[in-house]
């Protein structure tokens, strides 16, 4: 895409989910909601929730040795982690440093990004730049949350729709003559809507107006269709489209818009939940698990939440 | 633009995202009750309905617009 920098790919991904599933049944005996209304409203049957002592580290390591496996890296290739998270357990230390140890990274640059459910789209942005500048020779980025610790067990309106789990993927230089397979970032932010997503204070648990939310979300589909257009593709040509896994309505609504065929639409959440920053990869490893992905064919990333932040690239299938 | 205009209008803006048949969107039609539409298809539609009509329709204006008529009334009078 740029002849005077090198390129930048994703060599592979990896995805963890939580042993618990937990239906929407269970959830109808915590508040007053019922399965028909959730599958509706939202598009979940089912999700996962992890155990109380599994922590945002735990899942984020178990992704991140998937993805390293995927991308046939060794640790000692990797000098970059980046963490996308917004529900850590506490804000120091970092889940970067802890997870990259634990893999047997030795002392790579590591640091947590907080753009919410953006948070993948922005880290991998924040990766294949650094890879392309010579910052780091490969860059493991993992979306990892426990959105459940989080959470108001009252509040019908949020409690049936989060979870938690982790994704991740290797990031890494293109050979010469080899096309990028990062297409350039189209990101941004609306912090005149900041008070739509919130976790008020250090005990506090996540709100958000989901009206306005779904209003914004569902008109994103001009910064998709930017994205397509810097990486020089049309839509028509998007082999995978692979939104954050918010609410099923919200993805149907956008891949409507930028006229994407729905068997090209990841529908993860159906069983994953919306798991912030980890949906997009988890909804990526599942789709090449169910071989609907074609490895060297264009797919589109969108992510949006909380900021409100919002992202969005092409990448090559790896 | 005429209250028949905008009605046309809205009842193909409804057929393309509920998949209502636009004979049955009528001025009478209750949009939970006759046309089956949900919150979240009422704010899509309304923004649908911003695009082609060139008005604003807030949020907090979407609770009161229950009829097909209160949405051609809205639309008329904003226009």
């Amino acid at each position: 895409m740029n002849g005077a920098l090198p390129g930048s790919k994703i060599l592979g991904f990896g995805g963890y989910q939580p042993d618990r599933v937990v239906t929407n049944d269970e959830l109808a005996a915590l508040v007053d909601t019922n399965d028909e209304w959730i599958r509706t409203r939202v598009g979940i049957r089912e999700r996962r929730f992890a155990r109380d002592d599994e922590t945002v580290a735990d899942m984020a390591e178990a992704a991140g040795a998937k993805a390293l496996a995927a991308g046939g890296l060794e640790p000692s290739e990797i000098d970059l982690v980046i963490v996308a998270t917004c529900s850590p357990e506490s804000p120091m230390p970092n889940v970067a440093a802890t997870v990259a140890h634990r893999l047997g990274i030795v002392a790579p640059g590591a640091y947590d990004l907080n753009a919410a459910c953006a948070g993948f789209c922005y880290a991998i942005g924040a990766a294949s730049d650094s890879v392309r500048a010579g910052s780091a020779r490969n860059a493991l980025v993992i979306g990892a949350e426990k959105m459940t610790s989080w959470m108001d067990w009252s509040d019908r309106s949020t409690c049936i729709i989060f979870a938690d789990g982790a994704g991740a993927a290797v990031v890494g230089p293109t050979g010469e003559g080899e096309p990028s397979g990062i297409g350039p970032i189209v990101w941004g932010s609306a912090g005149d809507q900041a008070n739509k997503i919130v976790i008020n204070g250090r005990n506090g648990s996540l709100t958000q107006d989901g009206q306005a939310v779904f209003r914004w979300a569902t008109s994103l589909h001009p910064v998709a269709l930017e994205a397509c257009r810097r990486a020089g593709v049309t839509p028509a040509e998007i082999s995978a489209f692979i939104p954050h896994q918010a609410n099923l309505r919200i993805i149907e609504a956008i891949a409507k818009k930028l006229g994407i065929p729905r068997d090209r639409v990841a529908d993860d959440i159906i069983t994953a939940g919306n798991t912030s920053s980890a949906s997009i990869p988890l909804a990526f490893a599942r789709m090449a698990e169910q071989g609907r992905l074609q490895p060297g064919t264009p797919a589109l990333l969108l992510a949006f939440g909380a900021g409100l932040s919002y992202a969005s690239q092409v990448i090559t299938v790896p | 633009m005429t209250d028949q205009e905008i009605l046309a209008g809205l009842a193909e803006i409804i057929e393309e995202i509920a998949g209502t048949p636009a004979d049955e969107v009528t001025p009478q039609a209750n949009f939970v009750d006759d046309l089956d539409i949900d919150s979240l298809s009422m704010v899509e539609i309304a923004v649908a309905a911003q695009d082609k009509f060139g008005v604003e329709i807030p949020d907090e204006q979407l609770k009161d617009l229950k009829t097909v008529q209160d949405v051609v009334n809205f639309v008329s009078k904003s226009s």
